[in-house]
């Protein structure tokens, strides 16, 4: 189990007219398998390519072929279910879900229903209020994607497109954990950092590499909390699927949509059918697909072109062995070496290209939590600015670090460290030879500063008088000082003097 | 030297290296003999232009010396086959005007092994049927005749052109597929020897699928050595068909000894069935005489399970089935169904597959899709497959006992009338598999053997069962079997 030290969030409660409600969720996540072929053939997964460029005979149904398992495919399924501390399962098979469309070139799409890959695991889906929940996996199974129809290129033809035909997905189940529409999205978004770390799935939800399906239903307060202690699904209220969202704003929309539609139902009498529906984000309402009686009878059985995937332990330890940190890890040690806080430590562990970013900055500069400040306050300011990734920035992490280190030194104040940065950030160069060569050093030399101080006193009795007074002018001096020194001067050290002279 | 057409595939490789003969001029003879056996209706694709370019190809490698032993050999290839350019219909017309820019791995190690393909053969559409007559071209023709009786009789099925071209000299062998039956029952009623291999000892890439755990391809030839060389040129691992065995091929013919001394023969008691006709009695009784006075060991053995055989395999052929033609929709190739304004896409599939598909193909697309349904699934398919399980085990133990093949009939009768079960029950047409089914269930090598002849002087055969990848052991027994039975009959020439 996930050792988690934070308190569980509060489950939505949506106010019916007669009773609260609360929402019961579980996903089914399709996420694209990262890999250059096809499940079953060597066809290209290359994204934006002319219609039916990337198709094997296999991909297209033709007669006599025969699907051979990408093994490439089946390491990032593993991979990804290590990385949800599943269960691998060394033995598995593919089964054969049957129905008809034209984008479905075979008649049939293979899966894995009976023996899939993965088994149970788990994933931590923090809420970024200091709560966090375990969402149960409850299996991830292989299987092909399909093709893409397109209706409305001509009046009385349909076109298919089997580019996508074949493609690799993992089907990621969760239990039904989820008991909100943020943390529905807080569960995707959860998935897709895992994956990216890992390197199984782009995570690109606009090009539809991750959708997903959404079972949503309510109870009444208490009622999830004995099923918890069953896991009979009696306690809780029917489910109705919601199909194939690719947008975290949809899902989150569709959820509230989908249960207050439950909730007005049943506070009517009425009561909720078990079927799939389909998101509007026109309209911003679901609508029914088809119900369960006129649900696909898909005649699962066994694909008998394909053997039982049998893996070897030996093979999965070689996968764990090569496992890369994972966001919780990561951020738990930012927390810990670096001293950061939970807000930046997630921040920065995202992805792992801003991670990876920070902690050259921190290594250069020898100060972690200064170098957090910097990266998101203002790099990542800098490059929203610019619609820059990280990965293009134009500083470096030497850069940055080279100028943090600058200030640690006492050679520039934060002031200044500012206006290098947007010389840097602009112009390039090395932040210790533009402060030399532009002489924004700052002064530290205490005689420096006395004599200026000095000056300053002498030519404002008046205020001098007012200081005496009320301390709290002191600061008037200072501000003069700085702005003799051209912002130069040590504010420490000029704070310290000024006060000395003042008699402060 | 006797006609081309009547050499054995052997006896034309060695008249072929020999320099006896010329593979162009073998090949001329076949295609003559094909120009006048239109009424047997055995090929349906013709393909003379290939065959010369492949026979003239042929004769540069045994003038080169660089004969594998297919090279220059004239066959046919059942319509199942994806044959690059040339028509392949698996005998319906829902695959009308489909060439395939594709060649399975069979057909192309066997022209790799410089064989000459004359053309496609007539088949029982998808492969489903025992006559020949569910096929979109009509029925194949068999060369055989009852007596003195006109009367036209099937080839079988599924591979029936297969049977016919090779039992009357059309071609010196053919590729057949066996998925209940489908070489051995057509070469047992045309006098021929057909071997189903092992599953998985040949490629099923480019075959167009019938039942994907059952199907096999496999040679059909006069005699059992022209099987093993064939066969050897059609086995072996490919990667492309995951079920394809990762095996070394042994030399099949260098195994043909015909020494069966101490080889222990298992005679199952399940397969003498209740109003099995006397002659097939006799006929095997025959056979365990040959193969006794062979030296062979005789042992009565018990297959338990092998009454559940042939309703298990009517579940999981047809399921397999239903799913494996679920491509055939009219969207990519093939056939489509002209449609009237207004239709969507469930009309055009509605339409294609009831124009496309004969009777016999839809009959078993309905019962694989009903067996496959939620509700019946666990009571119909997984059920026949723990009864696929318990039968498999049946042969496990015998082989276990120290049996070394098993003798059965190949056929409950005689080749029938074509015609004679159109207004049956089709568990009529079904029992033709009563024999041959539970071997594709194993997954194991059978071979069908031509060891006599009914009253009316029709060919009748043996069925021999051997071990898995034991194709060689096998033909040896059959080959034991071939000499001692010594049938010479060959139809008389009426076409």
């Amino acid at each position: 189990m996930l050792d988690t030290q934070m308190p569980t969030p509060t489950p939505r409660v949506i106010a019916g007219e007669k009773h609260d409600w609360e929402l019961v969720i579980g996903m089914e996540v399709h996420a694209q398998v990262a890999s250059k072929a096809k499940l079953f053939s060597g066809a290209s997964t290359r994204f934006g390519a002319e219609p039916n460029a990337n198709v094997a005979f296999f991909d297209a149904g033709m007669p006599g072929m025969l699907p051979v398992i990408n093994e490439y495919c089946v390491a990032q399924a593993v991979r990804t279910g290590l990385g949800l501390k599943a269960e691998i399962h060394l033995k598995s098979a593919f089964d054969r879900k049957n129905y008809f469309y034209p984008d479905l070139p075979q008649g049939y799409q293979i899966s894995q229903l009976y023996e899939p890959i993965v088994g149970e695991g788990e994933v931590l889906v923090e809420m970024g209020d200091g709560t966090a929940r375990v969402v149960r996996i409850e299996r991830i199974h292989l299987e092909q994607d399909a093709g893409k129809s397109i209706h409305d290129m001509d009046p009385s033809m349909s076109f298919v497109d089997l580019n996508r035909t074949g493609v690799a997905l993992m089907e990621i189940v969760s239990r039904p954990d989820i008991r909100g529409p943020e943390e529905a999205a807080a569960y995707v978004t959860k998935l897709r950092q895992i994956m990216r770390y890992l390197g199984t799935c782009d995570g690109n939800m606009q090009n539809g590499n991750l959708r997903a399906d959404v079972n949503v239903s309510v109870c009444r307060p208490g009622q999830y909390e004995k099923y918890q202690e069953t896991q009979d699904f009696s306690h809780l209220g029917t489910r109705c699927e919601i199909k194939n969202m690719n947008s975290l704003r949809f899902i989150q929309a569709a959820i509230d949509y989908e249960a207050r539609r439950q909730i007005a139902l049943i506070e009517r009498g009425e009561t909720v059918v078990q079927e799939t529906r389909l998101y509007d984000a026109d309209k911003g309402e679901t609508r029914s697909m088809r119900s369960k009686e006129e649900a696909h009878d898909y005649r699962y059985f066994p694909d008998p072109d394909l053997l039982p995937l049998e893996i070897e332990q030996g093979w999965v330890d070689d996968i764990a062995a090569s496992l890369p940190e994972l966001p919780d890890a990561k951020k738990a040690r930012f927390v810990g070496d670096f001293g950061l806080s939970d807000y930046d430590a997630s921040v920065l562990t995202a992805d792992t290209d801003a991670a990876r970013f920070f902690e050259a900055v921190a290594e250069v500069s020898g100060n972690g939590k200064a170098s957090a400040n910097w990266v998101i306050n203002n790099l990542f300011g800098k490059l929203k600015e610019d619609e820059k990734d990280i990965e293009e920035s134009p500083m470096t992490p030497a850069q940055l670090g080279g100028i943090l280190r600058l200030i640690e030194a006492g050679d520039i104040s934060g002031k200044i460290a500012k206006e290098l940065f947007e010389i840097v950030y602009a112009e390039g160069g090395d932040p210790a030879e533009v402060v030399e060569a532009r002489g924004m050093k700052q002064v530290t030399d205490t005689g420096a500063i006395e004599t200026a101080v000095d000056e300053i006193i002498a030519a404002n009795p008046a205020q001098v008088e007012k200081a005496r007074e009320n301390p709290k002018l002191a600061g008037w001096f200072v501000g003069q000082v700085m702005k003799a020194t051209g912002g130069k001067a040590n504010p420490k050290a000029v704070n310290e003097i000024v006060a000395a002279k003042l008699g402060l | 030297m006797t006609e081309l057409t009547d050499l054995t595939l052997a006896g034309a490789r060695d008249a072929l290296r020999a320099g006896e003969t010329t593979a162009a001029e073998l090949t001329e003879a076949h295609l003559t003999a094909i120009e006048g056996a239109g009424a047997l209706n055995a090929f349906v694709h013709h393909t003379p232009e290939i065959a010369r370019e492949q026979a003239k190809a042929a004769d540069a490698r045994l003038q080169a010396g660089d004969a594998p032993a297919m090279c220059g050999i004239p066959i046919g290839v059942k319509d199942l086959f994806c044959t690059k350019g040339v028509a392949s219909q698996a005998g319906s017309r829902i695959l009308e005007g489909f060439r395939p820019e594709y060649e399975s791995t069979i057909t192309t190690q066997l022209f790799d092994a410089g064989a000459v393909m004359l053309g496609k053969l007539n088949m029982d559409e998808f492969a489903m049927g025992s006559s020949n007559e569910t096929s979109t071209y009509g029925n194949a023709v068999n060369p055989w005749k009852a007596g003195n009786s006109d009367a036209a009789l099937t080839p079988g099925g599924s591979s029936g052109g297969s049977a016919a071209a090779v039992a009357a000299r059309l071609c010196l062998a053919a590729l057949g597929t066996d998925t209940g039956g489908s070489i051995r029952q057509p070469a047992a009623f045309t006098g021929i020897t057909g071997i189903k291999p092992t599953y998985g000892r040949c490629s099923r890439w480019g075959v167009v699928a019938f039942a994907s755990s059952l199907d096999q391809a496999g040679p059909m030839t006069r005699t059992v050595r022209d099987s093993a060389i064939m066969l050897q040129a059609m086995s072996g691992h490919d990667p492309k068909d995951s079920t394809s065995a990762d095996l070394a091929v042994p030399d099949f013919e260098a195994m043909l000894t015909g020494d069966v001394k101490g080889q222990v023969i298992g005679i199952p008691r399940e397969y003498r069935m209740d109003g099995m006709p006397e002659e097939i009695e006799a006929l095997w009784q025959d056979g365990i005489a040959m193969l006794k006075d062979a030296g062979a060991e005789i042992r009565d053995i018990s297959l338990p399970h092998t009454k559940y055989a042939l309703p298990a395999y009517y579940v999981i052929a047809p399921a397999e089935a239903s799913s494996n033609l679920a491509r055939y929709d009219g969207v990519r190739f093939g056939h489509r169904a002209a449609l009237s304004q207004g239709d969507g896409i469930t009309e055009m599939y509605e339409k294609t597959r009831a124009e496309g598909f004969g009777d016999e193909v839809q009959r078993r697309v309905m019962v694989g899709t009903y067996v496959l349904s939620a509700g019946f699934y666990d009571a119909y398919y997984n059920r026949a497959r723990k009864v696929r399980t318990l039968i498999k085990k049946d042969f496990e133990d015998v082989f276990a006992d120290g049996i070394d093949a098993i003798l059965t009939p190949a056929t409950p009768s005689s080749a029938f009338e074509l015609g004679a079960m159109t207004d049956a029950d089709p568990i009529q047409m079904y029992l033709n598999d009563v024999f041959t089914v539970t071997v594709n269930l194993a997954g194991l090598p059978g071979v069908a053997v031509p060891t006599g002849q009914d009253r009316r002087g029709l060919p009748l055969g043996l069925q021999l069962i051997g071990k898995p990848w034991q194709e060689g052991e096998l033909l040896n027994v059959a080959h034991c079997l071939e000499d001692r039975a010594g049938f010479v009959a060959r139809p008389a020439k009426w076409w």
